[in-house]
């Protein structure tokens, strides 16, 4: 099943309100992970690896370094998606 | 007055136990004479046997933020509440240099743990057979390696002079004082946080010390479990949590007009040679670990007027202590008040030196002794002067109590602190 962007941005917001506490509405496209949103290096595997299980897609180690933004991530999940 | 002959000071004391979230509340706990040894609860414990523990008192995932809790073993989370408190009991405001009164490079940190992360370990291991490699957390080496408390906690405070894990089994905690006094004595650092912290329940660990015949197996009467000195005393009761105090050299206290709660005179320690996981029954050992201790201090047997003992519940552990101390000290045992807190707070394993030095420091600054609980029939090999009941107060004047850490593999720790 494919998922909107809309869902996959909400989506997302659930992962990084759980992993680094942020408010879900706060996670909005042109946020950066690291800059925007208090997630480190290692706590970005963690959303990777949350957002492989929820949308269904794989994003191998290579491409988790040109996800910057949210925007990024749910442009690629939206490519990706099953 | 030369680097290597530095007044050492206790400034801020902290503590989340089975007592209590937080010093003040595990020193009531103490002295009302309260156990904190509960059933373990759920279906992973239910075929154990073993079946009591001296859980926290206030879980550490209610108390940190979510976010740095997740990236935490529980054995770190102890350690950083306690740790907060004790900063902020010194009377610090902020990380080093953000607060003016402490240089970041003049500040350290010493914390240690028995066992480390191995909860996180253990269930780590657990998704990777159940949910794939690709679950695993990024967060588990750093969450499972032994330095993580301390290292968190420097983070914490911003100590850049030094960051340290002392790794002796159940003597960790008292390690990890006696090497923050060490850096201060020699001029490695003003300010040194400093501790000790476990999180061991887990039916691993309860299996493994089941299995050793050294744990308690009174799980019909929880609370009655740990009794040190009893005739009845079958082993010891597991603890979890973290005692945490902030040591500085006396001058650096004074600048700032900190208030300090008592002074370090330092550390006596030796080993066995004896057993893996047996204390040398004789207690020769700890012997060598005092008489260390009165070389290498100024303290003198007639000051000593308490002792927070090792004293974990095993038949062979407590009398071999109480002959070290009747050796060394003489008749001067005979003015010690003697407090067993493990009675209380279960047996915190590398945790242990940590609370108990809390506990010690306390007992001098309020000047009273906790009682020991749970004890029916003195053990009549056991010489000396228990408090039992009642807390009892200390003399005035200045006085000294010694505290005990001893642990697997043969490390004995002997730390003493003395009124100001």
């Amino acid at each position: 099943m494919a998922f909107t962007q809309e869902e996959i941005v909400a989506g997302l917001g659930e992962i990084v309100n759980e992993i680094a506490g942020i408010p879900a509405e706060d996670v909005q496209l042109d946020k950066s992970f690291t800059d925007d949103l208090d997630v480190d290096s290692l706590s970005m595997v963690e959303v990777v690896v949350a957002a492989e299980e929820r949308f269904d897609v794989k994003i191998p180690d290579d491409d988790v370094k040109n996800l910057k933004t949210v925007g990024d991530a749910a442009d690629y999940i939206a490519k990706h998606q099953s | 007055m030369s680097p290597t002959n530095r007044t050492v000071v206790v400034t801020g004391i902290g503590a989340t136990t089975p007592l209590g979230g937080d010093s003040a509340s595990t020193w009531e706990g103490l002295l009302a004479g309260r156990s904190g040894v509960r059933p373990l609860e759920g279906e992973r414990f239910a075929n154990l046997p073993v079946r009591i523990a001296a859980t926290a008192a206030v879980d550490p995932g209610d108390v940190l933020p979510r976010p740095l809790a997740r990236k935490l073993d529980r054995s770190a989370q102890f350690a950083l509440i306690a740790a907060r408190e004790a900063w902020a009991d010194a009377g610090f405001t902020a990380r080093a240099g953000e607060d003016a009164s402490v240089d970041p490079d003049r500040l350290g940190t010493v914390i240690a743990s028995g066992i480390g992360g191995v909860t996180t370990l253990l269930d780590q291991y657990d998704v990777l057979k159940e949910r794939g490699e690709r679950r695993v957390s990024p967060h588990t080496v750093p969450m499972l390696m032994p330095n993580s408390p301390s290292a968190n906690v420097s983070l914490e405070v911003g100590a850049r002079a030094g960051v340290h894990t002392p790794v002796s089994a159940c003597a960790s905690g008292a390690e990890a004082v006696g090497y923050a006094v060490e850096m201060i004595r020699t001029g490695r650092a003003d300010v040194v946080v400093a501790g000790g912290t476990e999180a061991a329940i887990h039916p691993l660990p309860m299996a493994a010390f089941a299995n050793m015949m050294a744990m308690s197996k009174n799980n019909e009467h929880p609370t009655e479990a740990s009794r040190p000195y009893d005739t009845g005393r079958d082993g010891f009761v597991m603890g979890e949590g973290s005692g945490v105090v902030v040591l500085e050299s006396a001058e650096h206290a004074a600048k700032r007009g900190a208030r300090v709660y008592c002074e370090v005179l330092g550390q006596g320690l030796s080993s066995d040679a004896h057993h893996i996981a047996q204390p040398e029954p004789t207690g020769r050992g700890i012997a060598k670990a005092m008489q260390n201790l009165l070389d290498s201090s100024d303290l003198k047997p007639s000051e000593v007027m308490h002792l927070n003992a090792h004293a974990t519940s095993t038949p062979q552990g407590d009398v071999a202590e109480i002959k070290a101390l009747r050796r060394v000290l003489g008749d001067e045992l005979d003015h010690v008040a003697i407090s067993a807190t493990k009675s209380m707070t279960g047996h915190l394993l590398g945790g242990a030196g940590g609370i108990e030095t809390v506990a010690t420091a306390l007992a001098l600054y309020h000047r009273v002794a906790p009682p020991t609980i749970n004890i029916d029939q003195l053990d009549a090999e056991v010489d000396a002067d228990v408090v039992r009941g009642e807390p009892r107060p200390l003399p005035s004047g200045t006085i000294a109590a010694i505290n005990n850490s001893f642990g697997f593999g043969g490390h004995n720790v002997v730390l003493a602190l003395r009124t100001v």
